[in-house]
């Protein structure tokens, strides 16, 4: 699919007097798993609440779906959004927040989903509010996938979870990813939790976008380079994004490819997600973005320092 | 309707056709049959205690009162059930405000105050039709209830009326009859409701509903409803029949005895007695007579009555659809 399932522009949203998401242009291809990562307060759950209609924008737009308006019928109708905390009706049983679900929307596939909860061992006439905090989290994203959406939005979805729960849920995502072609994006301020299932990397730091890319990518384009402390200052072949000084040794995460050439005495490494997610996040003046003529291609165009 | 399959790419169509509003009218029913329930359950518990009071008084009112004002009438009808009956038409004052903050200030406020709303208004029926759905259906609901009852109560009041006691026109009986008590209850709900969405708080938003309603209720009886049509005025000091004697006031020659709050009686009375009065038994109204002052009282005849049942009906039902539709755009336009 070649569209931006989403895609911003200028987009801005202001509480009271303090930008909690300014200048955020953005365009995520359909098909990914996009992860959307920040630390608390960052502006992931304003992003994510702007996508699926929660909240209007205060400057520039935001469209769903390819071109869809955000919190229109349409995108509505496409979009399955899983809050922060998953909230469901506590006094409801999990059938009754099924039929609920079904009602409230033009598709729904009941059979997928009491053969889903079934599956993971949820009694279809236990109340929401008697399940575990796992359970509730499976249950809402059975409500979600069953709606068979296009794009499937998480807000911290295991931010509450233990950690054999965490990994049934994103196992959860995973299969629903594979099976049924949905795009997902998913927010969290533990880059851990997403590491092994986005290929879509958003990094967000006082809301603004920092980083923004296909995993491959922004792995192939940074490299690690360790060296003498003494020669750190005079390296100047490629933009550095972070300096981590040793005694004796430092590190220099650079945007570089495994092709650059790598000054005689240092060594160079390729980087993990989360290590480059914490660098950029220790520089906040630092950013990789796609340039806005090429929203689609992944390799990240400029390079600030 | 239930797809198992969905197309890779649905048509980018922006006329979808939209969830059917029976679906809503189930999720509403589901979500709020509690609170409808209790509502029959409340209004059904007073229409029993009416319903067994009503009949002995009936009984008792044809066995003694004819004729009117005889002593049996005064002993078994009139002292019997006077008492209770004043209590009753008293306490139902609070019964619209009750039904209406109960069932109007959770419906937003509750889905706002535990995060249900992140649910609710991102599901493809779009939040629109979803408060329309929950408010349209509850608000008639409770209003179609509420008319129920007070045909019970107008039973109940009868023989009071026929006995020339509650008349319909008397500030504690006429919003418990005709189009009011609905239209009480009506509004009540509206404020209800709006107080929900703006202070997203179940409890505090009951709170300010009751003193919300408390305080257009009561200005409505005190200042409002006199001037629904301009009052006669009569010469005498007894309006006819059972109308609604509003003011009374005296002149002589065109000069006011004193203004209608009572500024200035005292200074009058002396004048006019030469401060010989204290201590003798004369009425204000015999002494005004003797000095050859008119008494005269505006009032609102009787045969007014369903005349101001439908005006006082008509801006209620008028104020709840405002209401209704600011709280469904500020529903619309609220910022996560």
């Amino acid at each position: 699919m070649n569209v931006n399932i989403i895609e911003t522009r200028g987009l801005g949203k202001r509480y009271g007097s303090t930008w909690a998401l300014r200048e955020c242009s953005l365009a995520v291809p359909a098909g990914h798993v996009a992860a959307l990562v920040g630390p608390n307060g960052a502006g992931k759950t304003t992003l994510l609440n702007l996508a699926v209609g929660l909240a209007e924008p205060a400057a520039g737009t935001v469209t769903v779906l390819g071109g869809l308006a955000a919190g229109s019928p349409a995108a509505l109708d496409g979009i399955a959004f899983v809050a922060q905390d998953t909230p469901v009706y506590k006094n409801l049983a999990a059938a009754e927040m099924l039929h609920l679900t079904r009602n409230l929307n033009r598709r729904f596939d009941q059979p997928y989903a009491e053969a889903r909860l079934a599956e993971l061992g949820i009694p279809l006439n236990r109340k929401a509010g008697k399940l575990s905090g796992g359970q509730r989290a499976q249950l809402a994203l059975t409500l979600a996938l069953a709606r068979r959406p296009r794009l499937l939005v998480l807000d911290e979805p295991v931010a509450m979870l233990d950690p054999v729960a965490r990994h049934d849920f994103m196992a959860s995502v995973m299969t629903a990813m594979a099976a049924e072609g949905v795009s997902v994006v998913l927010s969290s301020h533990v880059l851990a939790d997403l590491e092994r299932v986005a290929d879509y990397l958003i990094v967000l730091s006082r809301g603004r976008v920092q980083v923004a890319g296909e995993v491959d990518g922004l792995l192939a384009s940074h490299r690690m380079l360790t060296g003498p402390t003494a020669e750190a200052d005079r390296y100047a072949e490629r933009p550095v994004v972070h300096v981590q000084r040793g005694g004796a040794q430092t590190h220099l995460l650079v945007r570089a490819s495994a092709d650059d050439p790598v000054p005689p005495g240092w060594e160079a490494h390729p980087v993990g997600l989360e290590e480059l997610t914490l660098a950029y996040l220790r520089e906040p003046g630092a950013g990789a973005l796609p340039g806005p003529a090429r929203a689609q291609n992944t390799q990240p165009s400029e390079v600030t320092r | 309707m239930t797809a198992l399959t969905v197309p890779a790419r649905p048509k980018r169509d922006t006329s979808l056709r939209p969830v059917p509003w029976r679906r809503m009218a189930w999720v509403t029913w589901r979500q709020h049959r509690a609170a409808l329930g209790g509502v029959a359950a409340f209004l059904g518990a007073l229409a029993g205690y009416l319903w067994l009071t009503g009949l002995q008084m009936h009984h008792a009112e044809a066995a003694s009162c004819h004729p009117a004002g005889s002593l049996g009438c005064a002993i078994n009808f009139t002292g019997r059930y006077g008492e209770s009956a004043i209590i009753v038409s008293i306490a139902l004052q609070a019964v619209p405000a009750l039904i209406g903050a109960f069932t109007g200030a959770p419906v937003l406020a509750r889905e706002l105050e535990t995060g249900t709303f992140r649910y609710a208004w991102t599901q493809g029926i779009g939040r629109l039709r979803w408060t329309v759905g929950k408010l349209v259906p509850l608000a008639v609901a409770v209003t179609a209830m509420a008319g129920a009852f007070t045909v019970l109560f107008a039973w109940y009041n009868q023989p009071w009326a026929a006995a020339g006691y509650a008349v319909p026109f008397s500030a504690r009986i006429f919003d418990l009859l005709g189009v009011a008590f609905a239209a009480w209850t009506l509004a009540a709900f509206a404020i209800g409701a709006l107080a929900g969405m703006l202070i997203r708080r179940a409890v505090p938003a009951i709170a300010v509903t009751l003193a919300a309603y408390a305080g257009l209720a009561f200005a409505t009886g005190l200042w409002l409803r006199e001037h629904y049509i301009t009052p006669l005025v009569t010469r005498s000091p007894n309006p006819p029949g059972s109308a609604w004697a509003v003011n009374g006031w005296y002149t002589k020659g065109g000069a006011f005895a004193f203004d209608d709050h009572g500024n200035g009686i005292a200074s009058t009375v002396r004048q006019l007695c030469g401060g010989r009065c204290s201590g003798t038994r004369t009425s204000l109204e015999q002494l005004l007579g003797q000095h050859g002052y008119t008494h005269w009282t505006s009032y609102q005849p009787a045969s007014r009555f369903w005349t101001f049942q439908w005006i006082e009906g008509g801006w209620l039902l008028a104020l709840s659809v405002i209401l209704i539709l600011v709280t469904v755009w500020l529903v619309r336009r609220r910022a996560a």
